[in-house]
């Protein structure tokens, strides 16, 4: 099978890239940078110029569209642009070149509205009530993605949750930073059960519904390890396998989400581009529960995790080595 | 419809409104068995049957539904008359006339429309195939006043203005649904009696209650009252105890009339129950039960003949021992109280029971005992069962609420308490003419309205009782009502007859042996009223029977030495602490101690490291822990060498199902024991028993001793009987290859994970054995199916805080849960478990799972 596969500099992009390339497809990429991926052809480009697009997309039966504004802060139009715009024209080459199915990478937040999750499957995305402009852009693009799906073009939508693994920026690295300066917070004592996905996990079951398009066009599915964990024992956890201290102190939730919002905004006025020390979506993402019911997903995926949390943090330990502690 | 009531002129035409599901019933093709005739009270109207309307149109079970509005009330026509009771049982006469209405009829009230469906049934028995009752009366009992509320709405002063000219009666009624009515319902209720010109009918209805012989209702009322106990029908009765106007007194008094019915109280719901709860589940159920034949019992157990739970008593009495003591209780400085020989105990005995049969007690009176254990409960408890009396025995195990709830549902004739309980029953309003134990002074006796003394019925009854003709036990009448511990919900009455209680003691000493002569410390309540049945001489020690572990060494010995005693029964909180305290036990206490042996621990699961250290203490007693429950005592039994084998056969793996869980041991005399196997969503559906090692499933038990029902409460009855001839424990567990019982937990403490169904002691267990915890309760979060398990442990020391736990206990814990098979999600520690009062050892897991929930929601930890 001729698949493409969008943003595949990222670390979920690769993996799964590479997890095709191992399966014996004939992988193509799309993004701005090399894609890294041995094995694959890299076509260079953004998802907002829809000719760059349609030049990789030829010949494909197969799109895994990871391509994404993916960030905490910055501007509303860039979002747009990327996110929704983006997955339009993504979805626009598709059919354009006659291609058979997609999978649309979304995430649980599409359907947060900030309250705690404790074991539900995936609701309807929700634009108008996700919080931030990463989930309202990723919800939006997500109803794009699903509408479009016909006999014709097959379309799924992913949401692997807060995926992390070596060389994870978005987590792994936040986490170890902040704790290196102590500014790691344990919000609400750590209390709150937080569900993740291991890399290789979340890779497998996107590549999995690519397979399994038969049982899963047209819908949305969550996609974790299923091991939900205390978040200050996760964090703890992250810390050991980074060779960091952990945290050891507590701020109120409602304070830091406060917080988290005052020092978001300033610093998207400030035009500031680094991260800001606590935002408001990490805030909640630590704070409550979030944790999903995944018997509906392993069905219909017929797929369960290879790696399991603890597995995923020897890893993660390994990739630091003596030598990152 | 034709009017022909009184209240109304000759040829007068009334307009009604009614709920009616026949249309539908037609629609849907359904013919239906029969119909309900749903009368409404005040000042409600028919949207009040509106779950009977919907449930009768069900396929599986179409009933016509007729739901009708009274005149004047609802939205049938304002009559401007005032109709009495007799009228309004005429009303609904004219109306089922003009209806056609014709059997089988099963009616349906509530409130004063109970009393008028009543009317309305006993005046068409060839229609009538039953009656159901919510919350109503048909009767004052002469001892008691009109309840409070209605007194005050019917004050002249209150009156017009409280029913009629504002809404405050109807905004007072709505306002009794627990929990609250909805903003929709209320408004709903309120519809109909907008504007003070729609409620005269309400002011009439209460206007029209018969609150002395004189009222003009009255006659009608009794007429009903009376002719009821001449009823022959099947009856049910739906009960709301939570109820400022028909408390359970009406409840008592209907279930006098109609000694056969069917008779469930929902524990918390209140006036409004049709509110409250779903009757319209349980209302079909019984409907359904009166047309199926009951169910053979298969294979009932040997009857077994019945000798009086007091036939030693008697035989001892009459016999050599006649002046050896019989029972005796134990002061605080180690001296033997007071005692009785058997033949004064006899004599005592026969005494009360002639005075307490001049003051009323009779066959089926119902008699709240809140005595201590010791000399003066054996000789009451004996008194009332020799007499045929229902003795209530609500310990204050229970907790001052849960006692209170269950000595006012068993609504008892009478209360013997000693002075603190009959304080008690007079700032709760516990029901029963109240008997203290010793004399009191008079002013103390009109605070407390306590009528007599033990002391006072026994001297008045002595003179007679050699005469005084008892008649012989009925095995099968009703003999006493006993409590659950109330771990899992509000506590449940649990109703034994003679044959049953006298079962319960020939297993007792067919199981370990206990015989005439055998001299026995009674420091566990339950087995400790066995002791005279079983000829036993018996001892109280010297404690607060309330707090099991409160028991010292230093009072078991002397309660030991004080009798030379043979076997001691004790719970395992109270063994806890005799160790804790051993050092204070003086020389003849130990020595005393050291020539018992048996040692009878129930109630909870007695660790073994315990068992190890009662053991020194008691170096040659068979130490023996049988496991049962209030509605089956004993069901099992293991002693400590049994208890030692089956951990080395769970560890050496070479019995197959031995493990994950607490052994038991082997059913007892006379008892069989199996599972019904658990399903995937962690009920237990079936209904095919199995002894199959390792299949884990719900207990069972089936005994000569398990209880007769549950008191008042049908539904968990039906429930509990489901599997015919086996009582469902509603325990779970499983056997092993050597025939032995494991027990997992409660079927409700099970937890549903993706892709297991967790009992919790095989985890529990496995957690313990590390080093630093003191107890551990394995709970789930979440919905059910995909339920995140959670292990909440109690530490050594204990943490200051309660909240997640370190990633180094975590770990810990996570890794010996897994060794146990079980996948932990979260752990947290707690400062103490929060467990029940009566064992000190169940811990409250609703309360837990609640908390957890909140916590790893990312609430505030708080306290569990």
């Amino acid at each position: 099978m001729r698949v493409l596969v969008t943003g595949a500099s990222g670390l979920l992009g690769g993996a799964v890239a590479r997890l095709l390339v191992h399966q014996g497809h004939t992988v193509a990429t799309f993004q701005r940078r090399p894609s890294g991926v041995d094995g694959a052809t890299d076509f260079r480009g953004s998802v907002t110029n829809a000719g760059e697009l349609d030049a990789a997309v030829r010949g494909a039966e197969g799109i895994i569209h990871l391509a994404a504004k993916v960030s905490f802060t910055g501007r509303a139009a860039e979002f747009d642009e990327v996110n929704v715009a983006g997955t339009r024209r993504v979805l626009d080459a598709a059919r354009g070149a006659g291609v058979r199915d997609v999978v649309f990478v979304s995430s649980p937040s599409v359907a947060n509205s900030g309250a705690a999750i404790t074991g539900l499957a995936a609701e309807p995305a929700d634009p108008v009530r996700a919080h931030g402009d990463y989930s309202r852009t990723k919800a939006e693009a997500e109803l794009l993605a699903l509408a479009a799906n016909s006999p014709e073009l097959r379309v799924a939508a992913v949401r692997p949750h807060i995926v992390w693994g070596p060389g994870d920026t978005q987590l792994v690295e936040r986490v170890l930073a902040r704790a290196r300066h102590g500014r790691l917070p344990l919000l609400d004592a750590g209390a709150a059960l937080i569900d993740t996905t291991y890399v290789d996990n979340a890779a497998a079951a996107i590549v999995a519904a690519l397979h399994r398009m038969d049982h899963v066009s047209g819908q949305a599915l969550v996609v974790s390890n299923g091991e939900p964990r205390p978040v200050g024992e996760l964090l703890a956890g992250i810390c050991a396998a980074g060779g960091v201290k952990a945290p050891s102190w507590a701020v109120p939730g409602v304070l830091a989400r406060a917080g988290g919002a005052v020092v978001e905004r300033l610093w998207t006025w400030a035009g500031r581009n680094e991260e800001p020390p606590m935002t408001r979506f990490l805030a909640e993402q630590l704070s409550t529960a979030h944790w999903f019911d995944q018997r509906r997903t392993r069905e219909l995926l017929d797929w369960t995790p290879a790696v399991s949390l603890d597995d995923g943090l020897a890893k993660l330990a390994a990739h630091y080595g003596p030598a990152g502690r | 419809m034709p009017s022909t009531s009184a209240a109304d002129g000759p040829g007068t035409v009334r307009r009604w409104h009614l709920l009616d599901n026949s249309a539908q019933l037609q629609r849907l093709g359904l013919e239906p068995a029969g119909t309900l005739l749903c009368v409404h009270g005040n000042p409600t109207w028919s949207y009040l049957w509106r779950t009977l309307l919907a449930a009768g149109s069900n396929p599986a079970h179409p009933w016509r539904v007729v739901a009708v509005d009274q005149l004047d009330m609802g939205f049938s026509e304002r009559t401007g008359t005032f109709r009495r009771l007799a009228d309004r049982i005429n009303d609904l006469g004219d109306l089922t006339d003009a209806l056609g209405l014709s059997g089988p009829v099963v009616t349906v009230g509530h409130d004063w429309g109970g009393v008028i469906s009543l009317g309305w049934a006993l005046a068409h028995p060839d229609d009538l195939a039953g009656v159901v009752l919510t919350n109503t009366a048909v009767h004052q009992p002469p001892e008691s006043d009109i309840p409070a509320a209605l007194r005050l709405a019917l004050h002249p002063a209150v009156h017009g203005w409280g029913t009629t000219t504002s809404d405050a009666f109807l905004r007072v009624t709505h306002a009794l649904a627990h929990p609250p009515l909805s903003p929709d319902i209320r408004a709903a209720y309120m519809a109909p009696y907008r504007g003070a010109d729609r409620r005269a009918g309400v002011g009439n209805f209460v206007a029209d209650i018969p609150v002395d012989a004189g009222h003009p209702s009255f006659a009608a009322l009794s007429g009903v009252a009376e002719r009821l106990r001449g009823l022959e029908v099947p009856a049910l009765m739906l009960w709301g105890p939570r109820d400022p106007i028909f408390s359970d007194k009406y409840l008592k008094d209907l279930a006098g009339r109609l000694p056969n019915a069917t008779i469930h109280r929902f524990e918390g719901a209140g006036h409004l129950v049709a509110e409250d709860r779903d009757i319209a589940t349980p209302v079909f159920q019984w409907l359904a039960d009166q047309g199926t034949p009951a169910l053979p019992e298969p294979a009932a157990p040997e009857p077994v003949a019945f000798t009086p739970l007091w036939d030693q008593l008697g035989k001892l009495a009459a016999g050599p021992a006649a002046t050896g003591t019989a029972v005796a209780e134990m002061a605080a400085d180690g001296t033997v109280d007071r005692s009785l020989s058997w033949q004064d105990l006899e004599r005592n005995i026969l005494d009360l029971a002639a005075g307490l049969h001049d003051a009323g007690v009779e066959r089926g009176s119902r008699v709240s005992l809140m005595v201590p254990p010791g000399v003066d409960l054996t000789v009451t408890l004996y008194a009332c069962l020799r007499l045929g009396a229902v003795v209530v025995v609500a310990d204050a195990g229970l907790g001052t609420k849960g006692m209170s709830r269950a000595v006012k549902g068993a609504t008892a004739d009478f209360l013997i308490g000693i002075d603190k309980a009959l304080a008690a029953a007079s700032v709760l309003g516990w029901p029963g003419r109240r008997i203290s134990v010793q004399d009191l002074p008079a002013a103390r006796r009109r605070l407390l309205g306590v009528e007599t003394s033990l002391q006072a019925l026994a001297r008045a009854g002595a003179p007679a009782s050699a005469t005084h003709v008892i008649g012989a036990a009925d095995p099968d009448a009703p003999a006493a009502v006993l409590f659950t511990s109330g771990s899992t919900g509000p506590a449940k009455g649990v109703l034994y007859t003679h044959r049953q209680l006298a079962a319960m003691r020939d297993t007792v000493a067919g199981t370990f042996g206990i015989r005439p002569g055998a001299r026995l410390v009674a420091g566990f309540a339950p087995f400790a009223l066995l002791g005279p049945a079983l000829g036993a001489v018996s001892v109280t020690p010297d404690m607060d029977v309330t707090a099991p572990r409160t028991l010292t060494a230093r009072a078991l010995g002397d309660a030991a030495a004080a009798i030379g005693a043979t076997v001691v029964f004790a719970s395992p909180a109270a063994l806890r602490n005799v160790i804790d305290t051993e050092t204070g036990m003086g020389g003849s206490g130990r020595e005393a101690l050291a020539r018992i042996g048996l040692l009878l621990s129930a109630g909870a699961p007695v660790p073994e490291p315990l068992l190890a250290q009662v053991q020194r203490l008691l170096p040659l007693a068979s130490l023996h822990t049988p496991y049962g429950m209030t509605e089956a005592l004993p069901v099992t039994d293991i002693s400590l060498g049994q208890i030692r084998q089956a951990a080395a056969d769970a560890a050496a793996g070479t019995v197959a199902g031995a493990g994950n869980g607490v052994c038991v041991g082997w059913p007892v005399q006379g008892a069989r024991v199996a599972v019904i196997p658990l399903a995937a969503d962690g009920s237990a559906p079936g209904s095919g028993p199995s002894t199959a090692p390792g299949v884990t499933g719900e207990i069972l038990v089936s005994a000569p001793h398990v209880k007769e029902a549950y008191d008042r409460l049908w539904l968990v009855q039906r429930g509990s009987v489901s599997v015919p001839g086996w009582h469902r424990t509603g325990d779970v567990g499983h056997f092993d290859a050597a025939g032995r019982l494991w027990v997992e937990g409660r079927l409700a403490h099970i937890v549903t994970a993706p892709d297991a169904t967790v009992t919790p002691v095989g985890a529990e267990q496995a957690i313990e054995r590390l080093p630093g915890i003191r107890l551990a309760a394995i709970t789930g979060v979440g919905p059910a199916g995909t339920q995140a398990v959670v292990a909440v442990v109690e530490t050594l020391p204990p943490v200051r805080k309660a909240g997640p736990a370190t990633p180094e206990l975590a770990g810990r814990v996570r890794g010996a849960a897994r060794d146990a098979g079980v996948d932990v999600a979260a752990v947290l520690a707690v400062p103490a478990q929060p467990t029940d009062i009566r064992h000190n050892a169940k811990i409250d897991r609703t309360r837990l799972a609640r908390w957890a929930e909140r916590v790893l929601a990312g609430g505030r930890p708080g306290k569990p």
